[in-house]
């Protein structure tokens, strides 16, 4: 068959079967940014966010010689208060802001936007699988990091954390918090492209954001829901004893049940990636106002 | 203007990027063949070719190419191929994948795209470095392997942002070529250059531009009637040429007439070649003046440039 025949052939059979072409163009998107940003140099500080916890709770573990069986309701603690104030509020969040932002951004500040823009792509399909690159880098870093996080506290206390993990509620634990990092990878990566796309410079709209995400528990329910951290919240298998005025951030005003939180979130994500399929529309290749 | 499957149409297009005027009100269509764009840089050369391929939007107006726009992109995108001039590329690729991946998005197999892939390496020339990483590459090869991606899913339309920048004489004979040889296949070739010349011998037409509008448009004969009223140089090599000279002066529609140092030729500024064309048989029928060549001095897009817009064309 002449070149001429497959370029012809190829059009026809994408042009009866586009739901195939779209599948196709994500899976070579998803492929190409997922090398492209998760092993570089540039990254280097994300994986530094993911792994200080890993580090420090690694460090607690080698220098920390007391692991009799009463340490294990102040480690299940520490563990919960790591994920929900470290990792849920600022370590996913700003890896978020980097990941996510850099997709659409840092295409513009190495010039090779247009590459992306200049082929048969339609723009929702650049933008999902963008986003569907992004999940998977910010997923597979601070799912690891839980996971260890998790895997050294208890492996810490030997056979009491073995048969916390193994026969307490320890596993459903870890589950809640593997879907918990997920939910905020997936709500956080969504906002920050659609800001991505919307602002030339998403660091200020980041910050309000935020600042957003603290103070979003003192305002009306329906507002509430208008923040990632409302339904992770939710989803957090262990609740913390905070007193004073850091209990903002645990506190729970209006309980929903797990299914809603999760649906709520899925329902969020899928709205702001709407929205950034839209503005897409508008994003215009010229490098030299950036 | 209403859009043609084979023509490119600019319909009253103009584009403001805030204030500052990118190009205003462009109108025309371009038939298959090879079409430069001429003009100094910040004209809207690199403007218009972005509003081409819907990079930019236009702030007034509509583009067609064959019919379709940018906002359709799986049917546009296989019709057109653009050669940028921005010098960046993915961090890390190389040649081959440079070529091969984007053919992926086009949707086709591996197989498929493995065979485009060679085969625009092989036209581009760059067969032999396809596997070294981009970031080696020199100047001229990174134009070319920009090149070989811009033809290799065959489009329609090929939109060459100063293609010729940075290769060798060999390297850009042989994108000439290659350009010439697309052309004939009853594409279209749209070149922006400021090497008048090399486009001055290649184009089918040629499109005047000077700070954001189209000075004029068509081909280059063309484009030299629609200036009739600026003087045409016309380089005559005769016996005696002072006699020639004087002759010439007499007539109100020459402006100058120069004896150059060989003595034997006389370089005639007109604004009415015809006129002075006749005068030249009337001389040559009284046997007075042997004229044994008659030439335009300029006839070519420079000539045409420096009149239009008082500039040669080359970068400001």
């Amino acid at each position: 068959m002449s070149i001429q025949e497959s370029v012809a052939r190829a059009q026809t059979t994408l042009k009866e079967q586009p739901w195939r072409l779209f599948a196709t163009q994500i899976s070579v998107l998803v492929r190409n940014e997922v090398r492209r940003n998760l092993f570089t140099r540039r990254r280097i500080w994300v994986y530094l966010l993911a792994l200080i916890p890993v580090i420090i709770i690694f460090l607690h573990y080698l220098l920390d010689k007391n692991r009799s069986p009463s340490q294990l309701e102040e480690d299940t603690f520490v563990l919960a208060g790591i994920v929900q104030f470290y990792y849920l509020r600022l370590g996913i969040f700003f890896a978020c802001m980097g990941i996510f932002t850099w997709l659409f951004r840092g295409e513009m500040v190495d010039r090779t936007l247009h590459y992306q823009f200049l082929v048969p792509v339609r723009k929702e399909v650049l933008v999902v699988g963008k986003f569907i690159a992004g999940c998977i880098i910010s997923i597979a870093l601070f799912e690891t990091a839980v996971l260890a996080c998790f895997s050294i506290t208890y492996l810490r206390l030997g056979s009491t954390g073995s048969s916390y993990v193994f026969e307490g509620p320890g596993l459903s634990q870890l589950g809640s918090y593997l879907l918990v990092t997920a939910l905020a990878c997936l709500g956080y990566g969504a906002v920050f492209l659609a800001l991505s796309v919307l602002f030339k410079n998403p660091i200020i709209p980041g910050a309000m954001l935020l600042g957003w995400e603290a103070i979003a528990p003192i305002f009306p329910s329906w507002a509430q829901r208008l923040s990632v951290t409302f339904y992770l919240k939710h989803l957090c298998p262990v609740k913390l004893p905070i007193e004073g005025p850091m209990a903002i951030f645990a506190v729970v005003a209006e309980p929903v049940s797990p299914f809603v939180a999760v649906f709520g979130l899925l329902c969020l994500t899928v709205a702001v990636l709407v929205l950034s399929c839209f503005l897409i529309h508008r994003l215009e290749v010229t490098y030299t106002a950036e | 203007m209403t859009p043609d499957a084979r023509q490119i149409v600019f319909d009253n297009v103009s584009k403001f990027y805030g204030e500052v005027l990118g190009v205003n009100k462009v109108n025309f269509s371009l038939e298959p063949g090879i079409t430069s764009l001429v003009g100094p840089n910040g004209s809207g050369k690199t403007t218009l070719m972005n509003l081409l391929t819907g990079l930019i939007k236009p702030s007034h107006g509509a583009i067609y190419v064959l019919g379709l726009t940018p906002q359709q992109p799986i049917q546009f995108f296989r019709q057109v191929g653009y050669c940028t001039q921005f010098d960046s590329f993915p961090p890390g690729t190389n040649g081959y994948d440079f070529i091969y991946w984007p053919l992926r998005l086009h949707g086709f197999g591996h197989d498929q795209a493995t065979k485009l892939t060679n085969e625009a390496l092989e036209r581009a020339g760059m067969a032999q470095v396809a596997r070294r990483k981009v970031a080696g590459y020199s100047k001229g090869m990174r134009q070319r392997i920009r090149l070989a991606q811009a033809i290799a899913h065959h489009p329609s339309v090929l939109v060459l942002d100063e293609p010729l920048n940075g290769l060798d004489p060999m390297a850009r004979s042989e994108s000439i070529a290659l350009f010439e040889a697309i052309a004939k296949q009853g594409m279209h070739v749209i070149i922006s250059s400021h090497i008048l010349e090399e486009v001055d011998r290649i184009s089918d037409r040629v499109v005047l531009m000077s700070s954001g509008y189209v000075v004029a448009e068509g081909q280059i004969k063309e484009v030299r009637r629609e200036v009739r009223d600026h003087p045409m140089q016309i380089l005559v090599r005769c016996s005696n040429a002072a006699k020639l000279a004087s002759a010439a002066f007499e007539l109100d529609h020459v402006v100058e007439a120069k004896i150059l140092s060989d003595g034997q030729s006389v370089l005639v500024r007109t604004r009415d070649a015809e006129q002075f064309s006749l005068l030249l048989n009337k001389i040559v029928s009284t046997g007075l003046v042997e004229v044994d060549a008659v030439a335009p001095a300029d006839d070519d897009v420079n000539s045409i440039y420096q009149y239009l817009i008082g500039s040669d064309g080359g970068p400001a």
